[in-house]
């Protein structure tokens, strides 16, 4: 039937792909502590459980979101309670390889290589990711489309602006088609247009894929975003729709939109004490 | 091949819509012309041929997409890979480590050394420290957070990397001790030690800040009474060569007990 060197037609759902999941949540913790550096506890006693969706995390500096996502990313390791992803512990001692492979991250300090063309940079992080190896090309060209990168994808990184090489991570984080993707403040640097196009993209990945984008731009959650989860000092503080982070607050709470009212509503609860920022 | 192909009524058929064929022949069609290439040319012939409105709704199609395909950059053919072995911004810290080999070399070729003394002796267990601490280290490799997080970081991405400095410093050294007459025994077991303690260490405080501690130790140690004495210290004699073992096993032991502490960020910032 098949002549000489005509690819095989690859079918477009896999096995991995129909299985049945054997988790109910994409992201569980109970009573998840960590540490960042020695002795501060930045995430302090947390309960949160995600599913598929876009999720908005929401806090103050210093709220604990960046030692959150890192815990997520299987970077540091809990310090107590139990974290889950994708139905396996996160604790232990183990490398987590393959539960890494099937997660995105773009960390909030982007590091990259200046004298890498973004092809390669996005290749080389693929390699890192172990995509099998026949697949890194079209993975990387696929990635680079979504990010509306595929005309300079040839350039060296060194002569992109910023809000391009933040596409660029946004790129090589969505390289291994994961199913948790963590962003920590990927709307940083970016314009207003490009902000735009991002959300759409969140939306667009939302819909199979557990995303959790932590920004402390509020404008973001309400246009992005189908679940907030709001932190203070390492604890929930709130989590639920957009519209009832809105719900929460009343006109004499501080802020110029509705969101931001309920945000500062439920971050300055009563018997709470705080500077005058 | 010489297996079969779909004749010339099916492909006619397809070409016109498939209205005259049988279901079942326009699904076996189909099947066989997704993977076979003769038959697709054929039937483009037949398209262009004798079915003038499936021909221009193809060329309406291609016009469309044309412009499109125009502006998207193509995978360039024979590129280099990236590095496999070494980060781009650890490849200067071979090439220094070889620099200084040479230029030790050369001092002592040049007869300006401390009497019997060696400097390429007294350098080489030091100088690979310094390509493994710029190869793994926080504060050197900007995608530093990102590798750890990925499902290749831990243990064997580190040896890799210890490995590919090595390679690029031990030839260095070798020929710089051939050159000197002193023997690669005595330097290249101390080196090795040197190496591994560097990684062990560096599982607990950072790789950096161990390369940082073991090479001030080496020149307080060592440098400094060989030069003060102007003879070389028993430790990189003959005699000292268990000890150096014993450090080698040590490092590499520690290493793989705490393989994991490779794939987390560490509590030093």
């Amino acid at each position: 039937m098949t002549t000489g060197k005509e690819h095989r037609m690859t079918s477009a759902a896999s096995a991995a792909d129909l299985a049945p999941t054997a988790y109910a949540w994409e992201i569980r913790a109970t009573g998840l502590k960590v540490r960042a550096g020695r002795r501060r506890m930045a995430v302090d006693g947390l309960d949160l459980a995600l599913g598929t969706g876009v999720h908005g995390l929401l806090g103050p500096n210093g709220a604990g979101k960046t030692t959150l996502i890192r815990a997520l990313a299987t970077v540091l390791r809990p310090a107590g309670g139990t974290l889950e992803l994708l139905g396996e512990s996160a604790g232990g001692r183990s490398g987590h390889r393959a539960l890494r492979r099937r997660i995105g991250y773009l960390p909030q300090e982007f590091g990259y290589y200046r004298r890498f063309t973004v092809r390669e940079f996005v290749e080389y992080m693929a390699w890192l990711k172990e995509v099998p190896k026949a697949e890194v090309p079209a993975a990387v060209q696929r990635a680079v489309e979504r990010v509306g990168l595929a005309d300079r994808a040839d350039e060296r990184m060194k002569a992109l602006s910023g809000g391009m090489v933040r596409r660029v991570g946004i790129a090589q984080a969505i390289v291994n088609d994961p199913v948790i993707l963590l962003l920590d403040e990927p709307t940083a640097g970016l314009d207003p247009a490009q902000r735009l196009r991002l959300r759409k993209l969140l939306q667009e990945l939302g819909t199979d894929t557990c995303v959790v984008v932590s920004t402390h731009l509020v404008e973001d959650v309400a246009a992005a975003c189908t679940d907030v989860v709001l932190l203070d000092e390492g604890r929930l503080v709130f989590q639920g729709t957009p519209d009832d982070l809105a719900a929460a607050g009343g006109p004499g709470h501080m802020g110029d939109s509705p969101l931001e009212r309920g945000y500062s509503a439920l971050l300055r609860g009563p018997g709470r004490e705080r500077g005058a920022w | 091949m010489t297996a079969e192909h779909a004749s010339a009524r099916l492909i006619e058929g397809y070409a016109r819509g498939g209205t005259d064929l049988a279901a079942d022949e326009v699904w076996a069609v189909e099947a066989h012309l997704e993977a076979c290439r003769v038959c697709r040319d054929r039937l483009s012939a037949t398209v262009g041929a004798e079915v003038p409105a499936v021909a221009s709704l193809v060329d309406t199609v291609w016009s469309g997409l044309e412009p499109l395909l125009a502006v998207t950059a193509t995978m360039p053919r024979g590129r280099r890979r990236p590095a496999r072995w070494l980060t781009p911004t650890t490849a200067p810290w071979p090439a220094m480590v070889v620099g200084v080999t040479l230029s030790a070399l050369l001092l002592d070729l040049a007869g300006t050394g401390f009497g019997e003394v060696s400097l390429v002796l007294l350098v080489a267990p030091v100088l690979p420290v310094l390509g493994v601490a710029a190869s793994w280290s926080r504060g050197l490799d900007p995608a530093y957070e990102l590798t750890v997080s990925a499902p290749r970081a831990g243990l064997p991405l580190v040896l890799r990397r210890t490995a590919s400095v090595l390679g690029a410093v031990v030839p260095a050294l070798l020929a710089g001790g051939w050159a000197t007459g002193v023997s690669a025994a005595q330097w290249l077991l101390p080196c090795l030690a040197f190496t591994a303690a560097t990684l062990a260490l560096g599982g607990a405080v950072g790789v950096t800040r161990a390369a940082a501690v073991l090479a001030a130790v080496w020149a307080a140690v060592i440098v400094a009474p060989t030069l003060a004495t102007s003879r070389t210290a028993a430790a990189l004699q003959t005699g000292g060569l268990p000890a150096w073992g014993l450090l080698l096993v040590l490092g590499v032991g520690v290493v793989i007990a705490r393989r994991d502490a490779y794939s987390v960020l560490g509590a030093h910032r």
